[in-house]
């Protein structure tokens, strides 16, 4: 018995200590994954003769060292606050629209068995692995003549060729949601409406949240979509502005490039970093439905 | 009286469907407008469109299946397919075995296994176009300290650049699928394992793999439509350089689309595009079809 | 959550409503040049505050004008001024011109080579810019090294001079005679389309022709022999030139690490703002053909051409904007300062332009100024086939066989696959 302890103490030593090793190995692992991040931050300070490809890694010091610079000049000449607007606005449109009318339209679909309810739901799942190049010109050609080519607009588009993963989402949950808790409340005198918004949508908060935050990843990154449909006179969102840095005016711009590309990556970090808990969660719900 | 039951439910059923069905306008027609808009008419026309000659929907003249038959002719097509199917082959692969590791090692209750989550996930919320500019300076200036030719120089290297590119930014995100369907896996049945003598691996083999195996379908799906679409990372990476040796399906797409001035090209696109797409259906079904079976099997 | 919905679906619908309702006609110039972009987007603004007529000026990314121009033409809203670089360009576009034959601008055109035409003699585009390039010396450095510009007379002479000034760069304080080769996409039109342009400038000499549906590739060796010097008397090592961007090369020069870069006139206003007239000089791209004739480099891609699909109202209020620009007090100004152009036009100002001045010197001093015969070149697919080749040619990853072949090869396979 004695010996039997020792043996099962030493096997939790050993165990401890792999457990340590493995921090430890995880740790630089962590550092690693994160460096390209803090990679942009350095270069982002530096001057421009200091980011070509032979002094990349250089810290931001001595000559190098730019300040602030790069950011004023990326924000103020590239006019990078509106496209940033642009970005937030047809991104929150887009995804509160998906999610309103992608649900109601998916408990129809659950609710209602006729030909027509499984012919859109069939013709969401094909959409799904429709690839946008097979109708990048069309789409770009009907948005254009219905003047769907603004940024206070553009989420009717994003509403169409994103309802397809929204509604298959929404469906496979709300399936599984009892009939008896609608009936329940249909009873009490509710109207279809009613037990909608107070009933099914409640129900089905997990759901929407993982929805969201798969559509918010695609509409804020978006770049193809939007460089086609939107009217590129006047708007531009970032993804296509970081996209113009390369090219524009003959010349590439590094050093407000990586500003610009720091200021458009930390916010998601810090939103993500406030609610990774959800976004984990809703990563894997969306997962296990799908 | 269960009969009784059964009818009355089938009859509450029935007037529910009823007064929702009168609220289509509200429930469906939003949805359905836009999508009509948005996907339908589009790919309807678009599919009209690859049988015809074009620039600007001023002139349109039918041209049969003469896109088709340049499609197959257009040596660039035929190379970008291989390539993106190896592409696809590697980064699924890559992407799924490491993603399954570190999920083991992440569900054994190391310290500071939330924090190690979090940062591996985080690239995921990096756009496409982004995170192939800051990996072009990253990969460029390695290589550069190594000596070696750099990205835009090599196919072997814009290859894989774009594995490594894919890995960063989808491991986190495959990872968190697999812990979810690791911690289901319930310790009993690995203990009950364990105690019948088997070893780590018949255990990882026996036990853990088959109870996961939904993960797997579902992250094998997704690495695999993610990689084989590719479009941002690969035009920002390595924009096909060199001579468009690392161009992939989308991007080549998109550049005899919009790139080639001449009237016939736009045609071609978009005969290339209804060639893409059915590749890409081919390819979700049969990877459905195969690791579904698997899963009932096991 | 619900009311942040409704009122944002309000507001989406408000916009809308809005938006379309400010939809503003007038001129719409999608502009090539992205060097000049500043100029012409206050050039617009000081017409809109003159005539109140809305111009709006988008300018394309640097390689991106046809992908952006062929997305703005399909749209409702399209350009109704575009530009296209010659002949060849002109065929994919030729259904979209408006004839300008008989408008105000074509008027006050000095000569009409500088038309465009169709098959059936309609004017479809006007040349707004005539303009030269070269390897552009940095005097100051080459007098520190013991040469003059007038010591440079042939191919041979530039690379004595270059050859000296790379074995002595530490002494001289450069980096390299050369500013780098690079062939980044902001910078490789400079080799794959400008230094491109000598070969077949000297061989439709030699053949008489102006146009050719194949082309040999007898100068080859030569543009093998200029391209050898770049990258060798370069400020950087050939393997790193695939990297490097046009930004890179023009600092090089500018800070004084490179004598020579090969450049054009209009990176006069860039260069003027370091460098006095005197401190730099533009010399021909002497080829070791006939360097004894050999001028500047010097005509002109672009053409302005208006679109015909426009309403009627746009395209005279378009003609009107060209016109003001080329003949208006404030319009030639800014063309000829700002922009730094000589444009071809009776009404034209006098550029300070140095460089263009040295050109007419040139051909005052009895050298044949080199046609710009990339015009002719049978697609940019073509062109970017030649700048792969060229960059793998540089870092050492294939021989020059593989340039010969883009060039030639690759010209023939375009020519079929445009037919």
């Amino acid at each position: 018995m004695d010996k039997s302890v020792a043996v099962g103490k030493s096997m939790g030593e050993k165990k401890k200590i792999a457990n340590t090793i493995m921090t430890v190995v995880f740790s630089i692992l962590s550092v690693l994954w994160i460096y390209p991040i803090i990679m942009i931050l350095f270069n982002s300070l530096k001057v421009e003769s200091a980011i070509s490809t032979n002094r990349i890694f250089e810290l931001p010091i001595g000559d190098a060292f730019n300040g602030i610079k790069n950011f004023v000049y990326g924000i103020s000449e590239m006019d990078f606050l509106s496209s940033f607007w642009y970005s937030l606005f047809i991104t929150v449109s887009s995804v509160v629209l998906i999610i309103l009318c992608c649900s109601m339209c998916a408990w129809y679909i659950c609710r209602v068995n006729s030909k027509a309810a499984k012919a859109i739901y069939y013709l969401c799942v094909f959409s799904m692995v429709v690839p946008f190049q097979m109708v990048m010109f069309t789409l770009s050609k009907t948005a254009d003549t219905l003047k769907l080519n603004t940024p206070y607009d553009i989420c009717i588009i994003y509403l169409g060729f994103g309802a397809g993963l929204a509604v298959f989402m929404f469906t496979g949950f709300m399936k599984s949601i009892p009939l008896e808790i609608e009936e329940a409340a249909m009873i009490d005198g509710c109207s279809p409406l009613q037990i909608f918004f107070k009933v099914v949508m409640p129900i089905t908060k997990p759901t929407t949240i993982s929805t969201a935050i798969l559509e918010t990843m695609w509409v804020w990154n978006d770049y193809l979509l939007p460089t086609l449909v939107l009217d590129i006179k006047n708007y531009r969102t970032i993804p296509m502005n970081i996209q113009y840095f390369r090219g524009s005016f003959g010349s590439v711009q590094m050093g407000p490039m990586m500003a610009c590309i720091l200021i458009t990556v930390l916010p998601i970090i810090i939103l993500y970093l406030i609610c990774q808990k959800y976004i984990i969660e809703g990563v894997v719900a969306g997962a296990v439905k799908g | 009286m269960f009969l009784a039951y059964g009818a009355k439910d089938v009859l509450k059923g029935a007037v529910m469907e009823k007064s929702i069905k009168k609220y289509w306008p509200v429930f469906v027609a939003p949805t359905l407008v836009a999508f009509t808009i948005g996907f339908i008419w589009p790919f309807i026309w678009g599919i009209y469109l690859s049988f015809t000659k074009f620039q600007t929907l001023k002139k349109i003249t039918w041209v049969g299946f003469d896109n088709y038959i340049r499609v197959f002719q257009d040596s660039t097509f035929v190379h970008a397919f291989v390539f993106t199917t190896l592409f696809t082959i590697v980064s699924t692969l890559t992407i799924n075995v490491l993603a399954f590791l570190i999920a083991t090692l992440l569900t054994r209750g190391i310290k500071g296994t939330n924090a190690f989550r979090t940062i591996f996930f985080m690239p995921n919320l990096i756009g496409g176009i982004v995170l192939g500019y800051i990996w072009q300076s990253l990969l460029n200036g390695l290589l550069y300290k190594f000596g070696m030719p750099l990205l835009g120089l090599s196919t072997t290297e814009g290859f894989w650049g774009l594995v490594i590119l894919m890995g960063w930014q989808q491991i986190g995100y495959m990872m968190i699928i697999y812990i979810a369907g690791l911690q289901n896996v319930s310790p009993d049945l690995i203990e009950a394992a364990q105690i019948d003598g088997a070893t780590r691996w018949q255990v990882l083999k026996h036990v853990k793999i088959p109870m996961v195996m939904p993960s797997i379908t579902i992250c094998m799906f997704l690495t695999l439509t993610n990689s084989f679409k590719l479009f941002d990372q690969n035009l920002s990476l390595t924009g096909g350089d060199p001579a468009k040796s690392t161009q992939m399906l989308a991007l080549n797409i998109y550049e005899t689309y919009y790139m080639r001035s001449g009237q016939q090209w736009k045609g071609i696109g978009q005969a290339k595009a209804v060639v893409f797409f059915l590749i890409v259906v081919i390819i979700s079904m049969v990877q459905l079809r195969t690791t579904k079976k698997r899963e009932v099997q096991a | 959550m619900k009311k942040l919905a409704k009122c944002l679906a309000l507001t989406a619908a408000a916009a809308t409503v809005m938006s379309s309702a400010a939809m503003a006609e007038g001129v719409y110039y999608l502009n090539f040049k992205p060097e000049a972009n500043d100029a012409w987007q206050a050039l617009a603004a000081a017409y809109t505050e003159e005539t109140g007529v809305p111009v709006t000026v988008v300018t394309a990314a640097s390689g991106e004008y046809e992908t952006t121009l062929q997305a703005e033409m399909a749209k409702s809203d399209a350009p109704t001024l575009f530009q296209v670089n010659g002949p060849v360009g002109l065929k994919n576009w030729v259904d979209y011109c408006y004839d300008l034959s008989g408008s105000a601008i074509e008027e006050k055109l000095t000569s009409d080579a500088f038309e465009l035409k169709t098959e059936d003699d309609a004017v479809a585009g006007i040349a707004y810019v005539i303009e030269s390039y070269g390897i552009i010396a940095n005097k100051t450095l080459l007098e520190k090294a013991g040469y003059t510009v007038d010591d440079i007379q042939s191919f041979d002479d530039l690379k004595a001079v270059a050859d000296d000034i790379q074995a002595r760069k530490d002494e001289l304080g450069v980096k390299g005679a050369f500013a780098s080769t690079g062939m980044d996409g902001s910078s490789d039109w400079r080799f794959k389309t400008h230094l491109a342009n000598l070969p077949i400038y000297y061989e439709y000499q030699a053949d008489g022709i102006s146009d050719t549906d194949a082309i040999k590739g007898d100068y080859l060796d030569n543009y093998k022999a200029v391209f050898d010097l770049y990258i060798t008397d370069s400020t950087c090592d050939p393997s790193e030139l695939a990297a490097k961007t046009g930004d890179d090369a023009r600092n090089e020069f500018l800070n004084g690490e490179a004598v020579f870069y090969q450049n054009g006139s209009w990176e006069y206003s860039n260069l003027a703002e370091q460098f006095s007239d005197d401190e730099i000089a533009m010399i021909p791209i002497y080829f070791g053909v006939d360097d004894a004739a050999e001028g500047l480099c010097t005509g002109t891609e672009n053409f302005w051409c208006v679109n015909a699909e426009a309403s009627e109202e746009d395209i005279e209020a378009t003609l009107a904007f060209i016109d003001w620009v080329v003949s208006s007090e404030t319009g030639t100004k800014a063309m000829a300062e700002d922009m730094g152009f000589v444009i071809p036009f009776t009404t034209a100002q006098e550029s300070p332009n140095v460089f263009v001045k040295q050109d007419a010197e040139y051909t005052a001093n009895g050298k044949t100024p080199v046609s710009w015969n990339f015009t002719t070149m049978p697609s940019e697919e073509w062109k970017n086939g030649v700048g792969s080749a060229l960059t793998a040619y540089a870092a050492g990853q294939s021989d020059w066989d593989a340039v010969v072949t883009a060039f030639v090869d690759g010209w023939a396979e375009e020519v079929a696959l445009n037919q």
